[in-house]
């Protein structure tokens, strides 16, 4: 009997277990890019440790072959893997129904296909194009080819989730979405529009272009089709941290959203307005014209507005929760948060992060101030706030509490736990100082800068007390992620099992104004028609600048320069 | 605390935001309406296997009028052609690059003046040097093995 027990853990819920996997799966990837993380902080720190890395790892040949790894397997890697496990779960749970299972694990071994194929040009060294691979630039085809089946992979997630809601609405007629499903399936929405851009990339140009099917490619086309999809991958990455910090996170510091349609109306936004803003990186780009350029100033300037209301929102709902348990005092409340709750923390911990964050993103998207700072160290000085603090936190956060919700084990040392989620949040502040002023100071991102030819050495000289920031960081980095890695894999890895009465439960937040009888709400609530809202402006202003560039296509032959 | 105060803050909040974002909209106009002559422009597309054998113009710096000046320059793995270039305090340079390879970026340290510089496009850009001195010019876009070293120079003096 035991055995039959075991083997029907999930039995309850079949989806707990695909989505524990897509969550592991995430952390693996995590794990190995994140390694190179603290020897870029030191690279940026003047110091060479490649020499000694490669003793240890025999196949990395360069610098920008872990960079490679670092962008890939934490930005498109880890990033979707999360997404595609948590919200799928918490959809589920919410709609109290299963998505189609089948189609489920079909995307996960997607995942798992695709990744293990680019992983092997990436590690030969076959594959150095960084993660933007902005061609000519030319990596070996599996590269392209495991790519694309993780892109595919993301979309399959967009048809789970989003046939799961339409089949929960035919059993719940005039009901409004519940609010964590609406922002799951918004933001697959979202998702699914922004991907276009990629995908068009990689069939039609890249995977032909690498099998030599086709002679060359064209680099502006090809830098246009990314970025159509690589801004808007930023709230990809984004909005499943969103969804906790709504969803979860008010509920467990105990008190309540104040809002439910306000977070609607902040989802909404990002379905319509995440994707018609990619020329924002482009603001350095000839060949594109300026008027717009302009447009997509705009409209990125407006996308913060549902990022200026969720600060709000979720400062709120922390102090509700405080005040609720006892708090006092203007800043004094702030002392009375569960801070031992590991979503709490690093959740908040992650949003100050994303303040620091989104105040330097308004001046990366202010076309004419970009150029002091695009592609200097103050770029990814900047996106770590965002990205490697706000939500890879916040998702450590979830890990701790949904990985023991699943599974049924403990989580390991605790504490050892939140002492890495302290120093992961420090170091990355430090680092941003760093970056961020080395990066006025004109040193350039992506540079082997600590192995640079004899001749030049000392150019950056005047930065090196900002240098040794990123050499503090890097090292408390390292131990952050140890800690915090170990913990989540330690608690995987035991045999220990809860009883059923101790097991986590995970609770949704609940509202103070909710959705009940809102017309607004009822109007939201119309997905399909402002899906197709989304495709229609990104195709308004994308569609002039693509097919002027493609009517003059320029095909350029691949290069392999690492 | 109340509902009806929360969302009071909350309306101030909103707005709050929506004119700051206004704002900064119309700093950026106001820059780009006077000062942004360093916002590149695309002087026309070239066939990038025809740059080095006459579809663009061997890199030099030229003279068209009393301190007005042009430079072709090429940025190519891992070096910039000319890799060193002389100015006089107020020159007026527009500036021509392209690339034969792959992705550069055209970065002159202590300036506006930072371009991608993509093949298949010619990139022009303008500007006019106000204080002498040693500029480096910097790629930074990653374009190989040896991209930390692809540094040039430009000199502007008295
Ligand atoms: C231990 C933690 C980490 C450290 C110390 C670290 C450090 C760095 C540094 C110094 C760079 C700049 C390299 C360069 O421009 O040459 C970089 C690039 C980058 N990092 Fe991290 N990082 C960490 C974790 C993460 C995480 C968790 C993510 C995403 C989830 C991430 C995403 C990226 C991306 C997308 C790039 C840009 C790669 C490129 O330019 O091609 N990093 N990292
Ligand atoms: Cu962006
Ligand atoms: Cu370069």
């Amino acid at each position: 009997m035991a055995t039959l027990t075991r083997k029907d853990a999930y039995a309850d819920f079949p989806v707990k277990k695909v989505s524990l996997y897509f969550v592991v799966l995430g952390l693996i990837s995590l794990s190995i890019g994140t390694l190179f993380g603290p020897f870029q902080a030191l690279n940026y720190a003047n110091l060479n440790l490649y020499p000694w890395l490669q003793k240890l790892l025999p196949f990395i040949k360069s610098y920008y072959q872990g960079l490679t790894l670092h962008g890939v397997l934490n930005a498109i890697v880890f990033t979707q893997l999360f997404a595609q496990g948590a919200l799928l779960y918490l959809q589920s749970k919410e709609m109290k129904m299963l998505p189609l299972m089948g189609v489920a694990w079909a995307a996960w071994w997607l995942d798992l296909v695709g990744l293990v194929l680019a992983a092997i040009p990436l590690l030969t060294n076959d594959a150095t194009v960084l993660y933007t691979f902005y061609p000519p630039l030319k990596g070996h085809p599996l590269f392209y080819i495991g790519a694309a089946l993780i892109i595919v992979s993301s979309l399959v997630s967009v048809f789970l989730s989003v046939e799961l809601w339409y089949r929960w609405k035919k059993q719940n007629p005039g009901k409004p979405t519940p609010l964590v499903s609406y922002m799951s399936v918004a933001t697959w929405m979202m998702w699914g529009v922004a991907a276009i851009g990629l995908v068009v990339e990689a069939v039609v140009l890249l995977i032909p272009w690498s099998l030599g099917l086709l002679k060359g490619v064209d680099p502006l086309l090809s830098r246009t089709l990314f970025w159509w999809t690589g801004h808007p991958i930023v709230y990809f990455w984004l909005l499943p941290a969103y969804v906790v910090w709504y969803g979860l996170l008010p509920q467990r510091a105990g008190g309540k959203l104040i809002s439910d349609p306000l977070a609607r109306l902040v989802f909404l936004a990002f379905l319509i307005f995440s994707s018609p803003v990619g020329f924002h990186h482009q603001f350095a780009d000839p060949g594109i014209d300026p008027f717009w350029k302009l447009v997509h100033t705009v409209l990125t300037m407006m996308v913060a507005v549902p990022s200026l209301i969720t600060a709000f929102s979720i400062a709120a709902s922390l102090e509700i929760g405080a005040r609720a348990r006892g708090g006092r005092g203007v800043l004094g409340w702030i002392t009375k948060l569960p801070w031992d709750d590991p979503i709490v923390l690093a959740s908040t911990l992650g949003a100050i992060a994303f303040i620091a964050g989104g105040a330097g993103g308004i001046v990366n998207a202010s076309f004419t101030l970009d150029y002091v700072v695009h592609n200097t160290t103050w770029i990814p000085g900047h996106f770590h706030l965002p990205v490697a603090t706000a939500v890879t936190l916040t998702h450590f956060g979830l890990a701790a509490v949904l990985i023991p919700h699943l599974t049924g084990k403990p989580l390991v040392s605790p504490g050892l736990f939140r002492a890495g989620i302290v120093l992961w949040f420090t170091g990355m502040m430090t680092m941003a100082i760093g970056m961020h002023t080395m990066g006025l100071l004109g040193v350039p991102r992506r540079a082997w800068i600590s192995n640079i030819a004899p001749n030049l050495e000392g150019i950056y000289g005047h930065t090196a007390l900002w240098m040794v920031l990123n050499g503090i960081a890097g090292t408390i980095l390292l131990i952050a992620a140890t800690l915090i890695l170990y913990v989540l894999f330690a608690t995987l890895l035991q045999k220990k099992r809860l009883s059923p009465e101790e097991l986590p439960e995970l609770e949704f937040a609940e509202a103070i104004s909710g959705p009940e009888g809102r017309r607004s709400v009822k109007v939201m609530d119309r997905l399909f028609f402002w899906w197709a809202m989304a495709l229609v402006i990104v195709l308004i202003v994308y569609m002039p600048t693509l097919i002027r560039i493609w009517s003059t296509f320029v095909s350029a032959p691949g290069y392999r320069l690492w | 605390m109340d509902k009806h105060v929360i969302e009071a803050y909350e309306r101030g909040w909103m707005l709050f935001s929506l004119a700051m974002i206004l704002i900064f909209l119309v700093f950026i106009g106001y820059t780009l309406s006077g000062y942004a002559f360093y916002v590149p422009d695309a002087a026309r597309r070239i066939d990038p296997t025809t740059v080095r054998t006459g579809g663009f113009p061997k890199p030099h710096v030229e003279e068209v009028a009393p301190g007005k000046y042009q430079a072709y320059v090429i940025g190519q793995a891992f070096a910039w052609l000319p890799g060193e270039m002389h100015f006089k305090v107020g020159d007026e340079v527009t500036f021509f690059v392209t690339s034969p390879d792959v992705q550069h970026g055209f970065y002159i340290h202590g300036t506006n003046i930072n371009v991608q510089v993509i093949p298949g496009e010619v990139a022009k850009v303008k500007t006019t040097f106000k204080r002498p001195g040693e500029y480096l010019v910097i790629c930074n876009e990653y374009c190989g093995i040896g991209h930390q070293n692809m540094i040039g120079k430009i000199v502007v003096e008295e």
